[in-house]
């Protein structure tokens, strides 16, 4: 628990509130790419590089990407009239509450559990490559049968949009 | 084969890089103002007053004694913009055919109006205005510097004859058989009148 | 003694430090490489604007500027002067935060980039396990930076630039990647220290550069087309085509910032140049066994300067793409064969030492880039109009 981690989560938890505490939607992305940047850097500095840098190359790089396209495309990127605070706040803060209680005593009972000498085991990217290739190659041809499966679907709707319309 | 037009692109552009440096062919550029290109013969930019260098009726400096404008003010008239401003003088002056004419005793053009449409030159009887050459005429006064009077816009013909040569040769040998045959009207009168003068002559010395 | 220039950087560097208190050292270390970087490196991009402007005059006729200094040497001096004191004007309704921003984003990550390029033996900034993965990821935020760049000024033709420039890098990010995988395939390494440790082989005299190998030779290309478009080259400048979107995405920005940007360009191209010298023509590496007395940092630098004249080259050799041919080229063309370049170069690798690996391996290529090509180059066929109208 560093004075790094701290600055760390400092920039992640404060993008994260800022995405939904910003009125302008495309600054809400942004403050959200800020987290996802943060993110990136707990696990940089958890000596979990392969992870880190995927996080960065696929959040920041395409989904932050695809969450801008999507405000700017369609009518997102004007301020909404009756303001962006709902007015059920207090059931919200309730429920928000209960979740973190949940997940807060789930991370601390487990954390109690471990034992307190574990090595930070280094995980090298050939290892995750030899892992993916040899023990978890099924989930990994499932998911690349879903991302075709995506591509696919995504190429026959923008396909058949042009269509429709003749 | 797919990138083959590419390929012989890169070719040529190698070829331009490589050529500027050797051959005059591959770099046209020209270094104004260090380089100039000399102007083409039917170039025009402003007008000009062409004076003679014979000195034909004395006093004053030598092109306004030669100058070929009689001020008949049809430029002035005749020019789009109006840019041409003639003022005839009270006095008459010989011409090159020996006969009395006026001359312009005020001739301004205003060159940031002139449109060098050469209507002037065209309808002038006198050959006396034709078109320069000179470009390089910025002044960095705002005022009247762009305003030539006569004395600027006189020039000699040698120096007609240098920007346009077929030109002023042309002009120069029409402008020379008008002469002679004045010339040869006015000898043609003076044999007939010396052959008169023969004629009467011998009858007076007969009764002596 | 060619051990001393070779390591002479370094050596400079390790004495430096070594005039520092202990405490401060690990720091003044890195700072010291970064200081280096960061001045070097626009000091080049300096050098590349005039050559640019210059090699481009040549190659139209004409010569390039000539005015300031001897031979427009001093041209990049009068061009900083007037960046940094032009009027920084900023749109009245443009969103100011991210206006700022943008092109900060811009310079910071693409100097990240250089972080990890290995410059000459031992000369790298940062030697990570997975440093190419590093690079790429850097990579990604530029194209949010020009996002933010195009959205913020508030202006239609900024935002259809930056969308465009959007689109057109996301689309090219995919071939880039692919063709350096297959260079980490044969390598069995995501670092680039060790990809140019695997280079750095001599048979006969040459080297074992992956250029001179089929799957490399046409790994590079692709390499090459997919740089030139990630770094809005041209023949790929539409997003900022000069005569279409006045300047695209970076139209409303004057001044310094503007020069960011054009820093943050140039050196995008630097580095992805320096990548492609790393991954494809063996980083430091000398081309011949004999040439090895020569220092690395020299090996890597003219590397890297052959790169950019080649980018100069093509920038005043070929006119722009259109979008639609520029993304069909990157998903119907690029793509395909960056995979079947994945397929041979595992194929490569399991059919032994001898001729007959560079016999198969180079037909595959061929045959597909011919077909490719054949099947690409047909005429469309255009029937009669047919108008959608919103509904």
């Amino acid at each position: 628990m560093s004075g790094m981690f701290f600055l760390i989560s400092a920039l992640a938890v404060g993008g994260g509130l800022a995405a939904v505490l910003l009125k302008n939607t495309v600054h809400c992305a942004l403050a959200l790419t800020l987290a996802f940047a943060g993110l990136a850097l707990l696990f940089l500095q958890l000596d979990a590089q392969y992870a880190g840098f995927a996080q960065m190359l696929v959040y920041i790089g395409a989904v932050a990407i695809l969450v801008v396209f999507a405000i700017l495309l369609t009518r997102g990127s004007e301020t909404p009239k009756d303001g962006v605070y709902s007015r059920n706040w207090f059931a919200g803060l309730v429920i928000a509450a209960a979740v973190f209680a949940m997940l807060g005593w789930a991370v601390l009972q487990s954390t109690s559990v471990l034992p307190h000498e574990t090595a930070e085991p280094v995980v090298t990217v050939q290892q995750i490559g030899i892992a993916l290739m040899g023990r978890y190659v099924l989930p990994l041809e499932i998911v690349a049968l879903l991302l075709t499966a995506a591509t696919i679907g995504a190429v026959i709707v923008a396909m058949h949009e042009k269509e429709g319309a003749k | 084969m797919l990138g083959e037009g590419i390929l012989k692109g890169l070719a040529e552009t190698a070829k331009n890089f490589a050529g500027s440096f050797v051959s005059e062919e591959r770099l046209t550029t020209v270094q104004y103002p260090e380089e100039r290109i000399a102007p083409f013969e039917a170039a025009r930019v402003f007008p000009f007053l062409v004076f003679d260098q014979e000195n034909r009726d004395g006093g004053g400096p030598e092109w306004e004694a030669g100058l070929r404008c009689v001020a008949c003010q049809i430029c002035e008239k005749e020019c789009p913009p109006k840019c041409i401003y003639i003022e005839k003088s009270k006095d008459k002056k010989l011409d090159y055919l020996g006969k009395g004419q006026y001359y312009p005793a005020r001739f301004d053009i205003d060159i940031s109006v002139c449109m060098s449409c050469q209507i002037c030159v065209e309808v002038c009887p006198f050959e006396a205005i034709k078109m320069d050459t000179e470009f390089e005429l910025s002044t960095t006064d705002r005022f009247g510097a762009l305003l030539l009077d006569r004395s600027q816009l006189a020039k000699s013909n040698e120096h007609y004859h240098k920007i346009h040569p077929t030109d002023a040769t042309a002009v120069d040998a029409r402008l020379a058989d008008e002469k002679a045959k004045v010339d040869a009207k006015a000898k043609a009168a003076a044999d007939a009148a010396a052959a008169k003068a023969a004629a009467t002559q011998p009858t007076n010395e007969g009764g002596d | 003694m060619a051990e001393t220039m070779d390591q002479i950087f370094v050596l400079l560097k390790h004495w430096i430090v070594g005039l520092l208190p202990v405490t401060v050292q690990p720091i003044a270390s890195v700072l010291l490489s970064v200081v280096a970087i960061v001045g070097f490196f626009p000091a080049l991009f300096a050098l590349t604007v005039l050559l640019e402007r210059k090699g481009l005059g040549r190659m139209q006729n004409r010569i390039g500027p000539n005015r300031v200094g001897p031979f427009g040497l001093l041209q990049p001096i009068a061009d900083g002067i007037k960046s940094l004191t032009k009027e920084d004007i900023v749109p009245l309704s443009a969103d100011a935060t991210v206006h700022f921003l943008a092109p900060v984003v811009l310079v910071v990550a693409v100097f990240l980039g250089f972080a990890v390029l290995p410059m000459g033996r031992n000369m790298v900034l940062v030697d990570m396990d997975a440093s190419l993965l590093f690079y790429f990821s850097i990579g990604a935020s530029t194209e949010l930076s020009v996002f933010m760049a195009g959205w913020s000024s508030r202006n239609k033709y900024s935002l259809l630039g930056a969308m465009r420039a959007v689109a057109q890098m996301i689309s090219y990010e995919v071939p880039l990647l692919m063709s350096s995988v297959a260079v980490v395939m044969m390598t069995g390494s995501l670092s680039l220290v060790k990809i140019v440790e695997a280079q750095n082989h001599y048979t006969w005299g040459l080297p074992h550069w992956y250029i001179f190998t089929p799957w490399g030779f046409a790994g590079f290309v692709m390499f090459a087309v997919a740089a030139t478009a990630e770094t809005n080259r041209s023949p790929f400048d539409l997003p900022e085509g000069e005569s279409e979107l006045v300047a695209g995405y970076f139209t409303e920005y004057s001044g310094f910032k503007f020069a960011l940007f054009f820093l943050g360009e140039y050196l995008a191209m630097f580095s992805i140049s320096g990548l492609g010298a790393t991954l494809f023509l063996g980083g430091w590496s000398a081309p011949f066994s004999f040439m090895t007395w020569v220092p690395s940092w020299i090996w890597f630098f003219s590397k890297l300067m052959l790169s950019i004249i080649v980018f100069i080259w093509l920038r005043g050799t070929l006119p722009r793409m259109r979008q639609d041919q520029l993304m069909n080229f990157a998903w119907k063309f690029v793509l395909p064969l960056t995979l079947l370049n994945l397929f041979v170069a595992g194929l490569w690798r399991f059919l032994g030492n001898g001729w007959e690996r560079w016999v198969v391996c180079s037909a595959i290529l061929i045959v597909a880039y011919a077909a490719m090509g054949k099947v690409g180059m047909r005429r469309e066929h255009f029937g009669p109009r047919s108008y959608h109208y919103a509904e």
